[in-house]
């Protein structure tokens, strides 16, 4: 990396230094491998790969620091459209994505897929309604917009507010992540881990901000994806002779189906919508797109997501990187079906009706540790009998043997026969994904506290040097917090990362995409559209999660934007057509950001600067 | 005040033709990721290469669509921003 060298340099060859870094790792994984096959511990392996890439990320981090504002809050505006959409895609993919989502495809068959459509499809509206245009007013935060357009504070600090709380629950879950993953691999207790995982986040944000974290961002995508693909495109090889899991799990999916019905399953994996007895259900039915039409909408209003996209250097490079996000998201999110197929198939050929003494190597290894695989002969005829199909939480009941849902990512290697260097390789991709999220979160909320609430509203005099350091000060602050939550480890953390969507979509989308496309929108009408939103938003998640409210039309409390959202709007275009419509020079603001050349008419004519 | 580049008019008709391009990609966005999935039950009795086609369409089919309609959206946009000689000079 030359970036000390002047930015030109760096930017002229990303290519070609993006391509020696991950030539760089793979030889990296190929010397590890030999290394253990010459007897080398794998726990010096599992060091190695841990170690290794976090020195890497701090690296990158280091060389990325920066003194100027716009490098630190915005990367300078210079990264091109392909690495925006890697560092997307990394930015995305939480260790949830990375862990736990093919794990819950494997139990949830058909009806899992919401979350495979929900966290994909969002980007469609985030290309359509939102990107350019927030690229083209061309500020540093996503409530910056809000505090622009609907004129004054309040709006600002209501995008702020959701910001905070869809961010932070979020946040806290991807520490979390970083914990189990760091003390597993490392062997080492978890609170430890957790602050071990802390200095790897802060390495690569503090110093250099986004400009850091996009670069490093782009690093970890290319491990999470390779980490990703190697053990399935290899156990697909092994199986059906063709490198391509994504085409050859149609034939596992058939194998499936035939040995459903051999051990009378009657939760069928590719029927859609069915309850627990295995029959439609309009209950499901109706939650699966509750939930993919939240996950979406959710996808287009997380600012942590939307800020990627003031990086790009111009309007055109801001819709293609959105395509190009969603491309390399997708690498990842079609090839997760298939790891749950593949993990059926085997757990239904080589595992159920197997005799206990002969299990494969995998089952022995993962029922040793800590609960994740439990097998119970309940009759004592030393054979695992498929006696039943039930969900419980996070993991899949099937009688005498019990599976958590993580356990299918990360033991795929075992599975396909691959040595434990390939083990080591997919724990670097679940850190990797885990790190990228928590960092671009990180930025996401100390930004908005550095730059909207406190320059933007305490003190819009200071300097640049003490905003730097405001802004750092808040950045280790929010990752200490988040890092002392994480560690009291919160139970339902996930349930709650599910929570962050409906948040912000039912507090962010209304406001956001009908400021730019509604000019009669009014300051009035965008703040009680918000309140009255994300309160009704909020009102649901609580009054069912804690005070056992019946749900509503039977919708999960996941899918809770279905109610705010509407209301959000709802209230937005009403209020607004019976209040004052925008000032004149509000309306050639909005015409400014809409057409991607020429400057921005600011209302109140110039603008201070950032 | 800043000068806008196009006059009420060219304005109105960028806009337009901006707005037609958005709500053709949200009808179809809204096509894959609600009407087909939801027609899973009827499409799962075709199998294609052991892909029962409704599972297939949610798994994968609908995420293809989803990538192209990305794509497809920025290059069709470029050349709106071209006509009307609003694209930026890079």
């Amino acid at each position: 990396m030359a970036y000390e060298v002047g930015k030109g340099g760096f930017l002229a060859n990303l290519g070609k230094i993006y391509a020696g870094y991950t030539g760089g790792f793979i030889g990296f994984t190929i010397v590890l491998g030999i290394l253990e096959q010459l007897g080398v511990p794998n726990k010096f392996i599992g060091y190695a790969f841990v170690f290794l890439t976090i020195f890497v990320y701090a690296y990158i981090g280091y060389l990325s620091r920066t003194i100027e504002l716009s490098e630190y809050y915005v990367a300078g505006r210079v990264v091109p459209a392909f690495y925006n959409g890697m560092a997307t895609g990394a930015d995305w993919m939480s260790a949830a994505s990375f862990i736990s989502m093919a794990g819950g495809l494997f139990i949830a068959g058909f009806n899992g897929l919401g979350y495979v459509l929900g966290w994909t499809g969002g980007y469609v509206l985030v290309g359509i309604l939102l990107a350019p245009y927030l690229r083209k007013f061309g500020q540093f935060t996503v409530p910056d917009f809000l505090g622009t357009r609907y004129e004054g504070n309040t709006a600002r600090v209501l995008g702020v507010i959701v910001l905070f709380c869809a961010s932070f629950t979020y946040i806290v879950a991807q520490t979390f992540g970083i914990g189990i993953i760091t003390s597993r691999f490392l062997g080492i207790p978890f609170e430890i881990a957790i602050f071990a995982g802390l200095i790897g986040i802060l390495v690569c944000s503090m110093l250099g901000g986004m400009r850091a974290v996009t670069w490093t961002q782009v690093a970890q995508y290319i491990i999470l994806i390779i980490a990703y693909l190697v053990p399935l495109v290899w156990l697909s090889t092994q199986r059906y002779g063709i490198p391509i899991p994504q085409l050859t799990y149609g034939q596992a999916l058939s194998e499936i189906a035939a040995l459903e019905q051999q051990f009378n399953v009657v939760k069928h994996h590719t029927a859609p919508f069915t309850n627990a007895a295995g029959q439609f259900s309009w209950t499901e039915f109706n939650n699966f797109w509750a939930l993919v039409l939240c996950l979406m909408i959710g996808t287009a209003s997380l600012p942590h997501i939307l800020m990627r996209y003031f990086t790009t250097p111009n309007v055109r490079q801001a819709r293609e990187s959105v395509g190009w996000s969603i491309f390399f998201i997708f690498l990842l999110y079609f090839t997760a079906p298939a790891y749950a197929a593949f993990a059926k198939l085997e757990v239904y050929t080589a595992v159920i009706n197997q005799p206990i003494a002969s299990l494969p190597a995998w089952v022995q290894n993962w029922s040793q540790v800590g609960g994740l695989l439990t097998i119970a002969d309940a009759d004592g005829n030393g054979i695992v009998n498929l006696t039943k199909y039930a969900i419980a939480g996070p993991a899949l009941d099937l009688g005498e043997l019990k599976i958590h849902q993580d356990i299918i990512v990360l033991s795929m290697p075992e599975i396909a026969g691959l040595p434990y260097v390939i083990s080591g390789l997919v724990a670097a991709g679940g850190l990797a994904a885990a790190l990228s999220t928590a960092d671009g979160l990180l930025l996401a909320i100390a930004n908005a506290l550095s730059h909207d609430i406190y320059y933007k509203m305490i003190d819009p005099s200071a300097s640049t040097k003490r905003r730097l350091i405001v802004a750092r000060t808040l950045l280790i602050v929010v990752a200490l917090i988040a890092a002392a939550v994480a560690g009291t480890r919160p139970s339902g953390i996930i349930q709650m990362v599910a929570w962050a969507f409906s948040l912000a979509a039912s507090g962010l989308f209304a406001p956001l995409v009908m400021g730019i496309w509604w000019k009669r929108t009014t300051s009035t009408g965008a703040i009680l559209g918000m309140l009255a939103g994300f309160g009704v938003c909020l009102y649901y998640l609580i009054a069912t999660h804690y005070f056992g409210m019946p749900l509503w039309f039977g919708i999960r409390n996941i899918s809770s934007a279905l109610f705010g959202l509407p209301v959000a709007f709802l209230v937005t275009w009403a209020v607004s057509l019976v209040t004052t419509p925008p000032s004149r020079e509000m309306q050639e603001f909005v015409d400014s950001i809409r057409v991607p050349k020429g400057e921005i008419a600011w209302v109140g004519g110039a603008r201070a600067h950032h | 005040m800043a000068q806008q580049v196009l006059t009420p008019e060219r304005r109105e008709a960028y806009w337009q033709r901006t707005s037609t391009l958005m709500w053709t990609i949200l009808a179809l966005w809204f096509l894959f990721s609600f009407v087909i999935p939801l027609l899973a039950v009827p499409l799962n009795s075709i199998v294609i290469m052991g892909f029962p086609l409704g599972f297939y369409m949610a798994a994968q089919g609908s995420l293809i669509a989803f990538v192209v309609l990305c794509f497809w959206n920025a290059s069709a946009q470029n050349k709106i921003d071209q006509e009307f000689g609003v694209s930026e000079e890079d």
